[in-house]
C-alpha cells in the first residue's frame, strides 16, 4: 500500500452536527484507481463520510488533500466538486429528457454543443439506455433512472466517484445486472471509486479495500479477505459474517497453540497470547462441520463439541443450524447434508472445528 | 327571465364584433394584472427561493408571515395604497393615485406574498439531496439556485396563476387606486360593479364571461400542473 500515489487524502478529520460527533476519521487514503467499499450498518457514518468526501459537508476539523494539494487554500471547492462526481441513494434526475439529465454536469461547466452530444451518446451506451435519450426522467423505471443517474456523473470525467448505496432501492436482478455493468465499467475506466453499501457481500466481490465503519469511526480497513477473516474487534466480526463471537480467557499454552476456556469449555486455537489474557475467538459458521457420530475425521480437529440443534434457518443455497454446545455455536450445512444426517430441531450432533480456523481477537485492555 | 336571456344575447353581439370599449377594458385589465404579476413574480421568485434555502433565526415566522400574506384583502392594500399616494402621503409627490400606475402597484403587493408562498413551498417540496447532487455536479451556488428554480418550474407556474388570478378578479382595491376612469383606469372588475349598480346587465354579462373565460384558463393550466408526476 506504500508507495502507490493517493489521490485523496484526510487527516484528523471530524464532522460535527448540532454539537455532537458524528464522524472521526483520523486518517484515510484512498489510492488512484482504487475500489474502496465503506460497509457499516444505517448510521454508521457512511454517507455523511461520502458528502465529506464530496466537499458537501464542511468538516468542523481536519485536513483535506486532493492529489497533494489541500483543500480550501490551494484548491477551491468548486474547482474540486468539478473533478470528482457523486451518486445518491436516489437517482434526483431533473424533470426533463434523459439526454438533458445526462449532459447537466457537462453544461454546468460550460461546454456546448456537439461535444455535449458526444460524449453523452457514449455514456448512455456504455450503461445500455441509448434508447431511452428523448424520453422524460419522470417516464422511465427505477433502474433504468438509476443508470441514467451515474451515466450522468460518469459524463463529467470525474477523478473520484462516490457512490452513495445506488443499488440499495432496486430489486435484486436489476440490480444485479447494473452491478456487473458498473464493475465492468469501473476497471474498464479505471476510475477511482469510493462506494458505501450496508451490503456486504456488494462490497466483498467489488473492491480493493474495504472499511467497516460503526459510529462515525473506521474500525478496519484492509483488502476485503483479510477484513472477512481476521475482523479487528467483535463489531466487524459480526458485521463481516462472523457468526459465533466466544469471549474466553486464555488456561494454557503449548508451542503455537493455546487452550482457551469458554464459559468452563476448553477450546484450543492458534496464536502468540499471554497466560490469562481475555480473547474472543471468531468462528466463521462455514468452518463449522456436524455428524451424528464422533468419526475418525472428526478427530483430527481439535475442538469437539456434542450439543443440541436449537434452530434450522434456510437461507437459500444452504441452512444455518444454531446449536447449543454449552456455548452457542452457527454452522452453515447445504440442503444435501441436512438430509444425509436428517438434521432436525432438538437433535443431539457432534459439531467441530479446527483450531486453526478460529481467529483470535485479542481484548482491548487486556482484562474484561 | 328576459332580462337575463337578453342580457347574454347581447353580451355576446359585444363580444363577437369586438366592441371597442369592452375590448379596451379587457387589454386594459390584462396589461395591469399583467404588469402586477410579472413584477410579483420578480420580488416573490427571489425572496421566496431565498427564504427556502437560507437558514436563519426567526424563519419560522418569516414563513407564517408570507403565508398570512398570501390572504391579504385587497381592500386593505387598497387602502394603505391610498393613503401612501394621498397628495400629502408620503408618496403622494409620485402624484400617480387614480392612474394604472397606482392599481398595478396594488395588484403587485396583492400578488407578491401569493407567488412567494407557493415559490417557497415548491422549492421545499423538492428532493432535500437535490441541492447537494446539484452541487455535487459541479454547479456554483447561482447554478444551483436556477436549477432549483427550473426543476419547481410547474408548481411556480401554478403560483403565477394563482398570482395572476388573484389580481385580475380583484375589485377592491383597483376601484380605490384607480377610480375607475372611463378609458384610463377601467377594468373588467371595476366596469362590470360599475354596470350593474346602474342596470346595464348586457355589458356587465359580457365582462362577466371575459372574466370566467379567464378564471377557466388559468385553471385549466392548474389542473394541467397538478396533474403531472415527478422523475425519480
Amino acid at each position: 500500500m506504500n508507495g502507490s500515489p493517493s489521490i485523496l487524502e484526510v487527516k484528523d478529520l471530524q464532522v460535527t452536527k448540532a454539537g455532537t460527533l458524528v464522524l472521526d476519521i483520523p486518517a484515510l487514503m484512498i489510492e488512484e484507481g482504487e475500489i474502496l467499499s465503506l460497509i457499516g450498518p444505517n448510521g454508521a457514518g457512511k454517507t455523511t463520510l461520502l458528502q465529506t468526501l464530496a466537499r458537501l459537508i464542511k468538516p468542523s476539523a481536519g485536513e483535506f488533500f486532493f492529489k497533494g494539494r489541500q483543500a480550501s487554500p490551494n484548491l477551491s471547492d468548486l474547482e474540486y466538486r468539478r473533478r470528482v462526481a457523486m451518486v445518491f441513494q436516489e437517482p434526483l434526475l431533473f424533470d426533463t429528457t434523459v439526454f438533458e439529465n445526462v449532459a447537466s454536469g457537462l453544461k454546468i461547466r460550460g461546454m456546448q454543443g456537439p461535444e455535449i452530444r458526444k460524449i453523452v451518446t457514449e455514456n448512455l451506451e456504455q450503461f445500455g439506455i441509448s434508447h431511452l435519450l428523448h424520453r422524460s426522467a419522470r417516464k422511465i423505471s427505477g433502474g433504468e433512472a438509476q443508470r441514467v443517474a451515474l451515466a450522468r456523473s460518469f459524463a463529467t470525467r470525474p477523478e473520484v466517484l462516490l457512490l452513495d448505496e445506488p443499488f440499495s432501492s432496486l430489486d435484486p436482478p436489476t440490480r444485479e445486472s447494473l452491478l456487473a455493468d458498473l464493475e465492468s465499467i469501473l476497471r474498464r475506466t479505471k476510475t477511482t471509486t469510493v462506494m458505501a453499501t450496508h451490503d456486504r457481500m456488494e462490497a466483498l466481490r467489488f473492491s480493493d479495500r474495504v472499511a467497516v465503519m460503526n459510529q462515525g469511526r473506521i474500525l478496519q480497513v484492509g483488502p476485503p479477505a483479510e477484513v472477512m477473516n481476521q475482523p479487528l474487534d467483535e463489531f466487524v466480526a459480526s458485521f463481516v459474517g462472523v457468526e459465533t463471537i466466544l469471549p474466553g480467557r486464555v488456561i494454557k499454552k503449548n508451542g503455537g497453540s493455546f487452550v482457551a476456556s469458554i464459559m468452563g469449555y476448553e477450546v484450543e486455537a492458534v496464536g502468540e497470547v499471554e497466560l490469562g489474557e481475555s480473547v474472543v475467538f471468531c468462528i466463521r459458521p462455514e468452518n463449522v462441520t456436524l455428524a451424528v457420530h464422533p468419526s475418525k475425521e472428526s478427530s483430527s480437529a481439535r475442538n469437539f463439541f456434542s450439543g443440541k440443534i436449537l434452530k434450522i434457518i434456510p437461507m437459500g443455497l444452504y441452512h444455518k443450524v444454531q446449536l447449543h454446545c454449552g456455548f452457542p455455536l452457527v454452522a452453515y450445512v447445504t440442503g444435501h447434508s441436512l438430509e444425509n444426517l436428517a438434521l432436525t430441531e432438538g437433535k443431539e450432533v457432534v459439531a467441530y472445528f479446527k483450531a486453526t480456523s478460529i481467529h483470535v481477537v485479542k481484548k482491548k485492555g487486556g482484562q474484561v | 327571465m328576459d332580462l337575463i336571456f337578453e342580457g347574454i344575447l347581447k353580451a355576446f353581439y359585444l363580444l363577437i364584433t369586438f366592441d371597442p370599449e369592452v375590448m379596451g377594458i379587457t387589454l386594459l385589465s390584462l396589461q395591469v394584472s399583467g404588469t402586477a404579476t410579472f413584477i410579483s413574480l420578480l420580488i416573490g421568485i427571489s425572496i421566496g427561493t431565498l427564504v427556502a434555502l437560507a437558514e436563519f433565526p426567526g424563519r419560522r415566522f418569516v414563513v407564517s408571515l408570507i403565508n398570512t400574506g398570501m390572504g391579504l384583502p385587497p381592500v386593505v392594500v387598497g387602502l394603505f395604497v391610498t393613503i401612501f399616494l394621498w397628495r400629502s402621503g408620503p408618496l403622494g409627490f409620485l402624484g400617480i393615485l387614480y392612474t394604472p400606475a397606482a392599481m398595478i402597484l396594488a395588484q403587485a403587493i396583492i400578488a407578491t406574498p401569493i407567488v412567494m408562498g407557493i415559490t417557497l413551498a415548491a422549492i421545499q417540496a423538492l428532493p432535500k439531496n437535490l441541492r447537494l447532487q446539484i452541487l455535487a455536479l459541479g454547479a456554483t451556488r447561482l447554478q444551483m439556485v436556477w436549477i432549483l428554480i427550473k426543476e419547481a418550474k410547474l408548481p411556480l407556474l401554478a403560483g403565477v396563476m394563482a398570482g395572476f388570478g388573484g389580481v385580475i378578479s380583484e375589485v377592491g382595491a383597483s376601484i380605490m387606486v384607480g377610480g375607475n376612469i372611463k378609458g384610463y383606469s377601467r377594468v373588467l372588475t371595476t366596469a362590470t360593479v360599475m354596470e350593474t349598480s346602474r342596470g346595464n346587465f348586457d355589458v356587465a354579462i359580457a365582462l362577466g364571461i371575459i372574466l370566467l373565460l379567464l378564471a377557466y384558463l388559468i385553471n385549466l393550466i392548474l389542473t394541467q400542473v397538478q396533474q403531472r408526476e415527478r422523475p425519480r
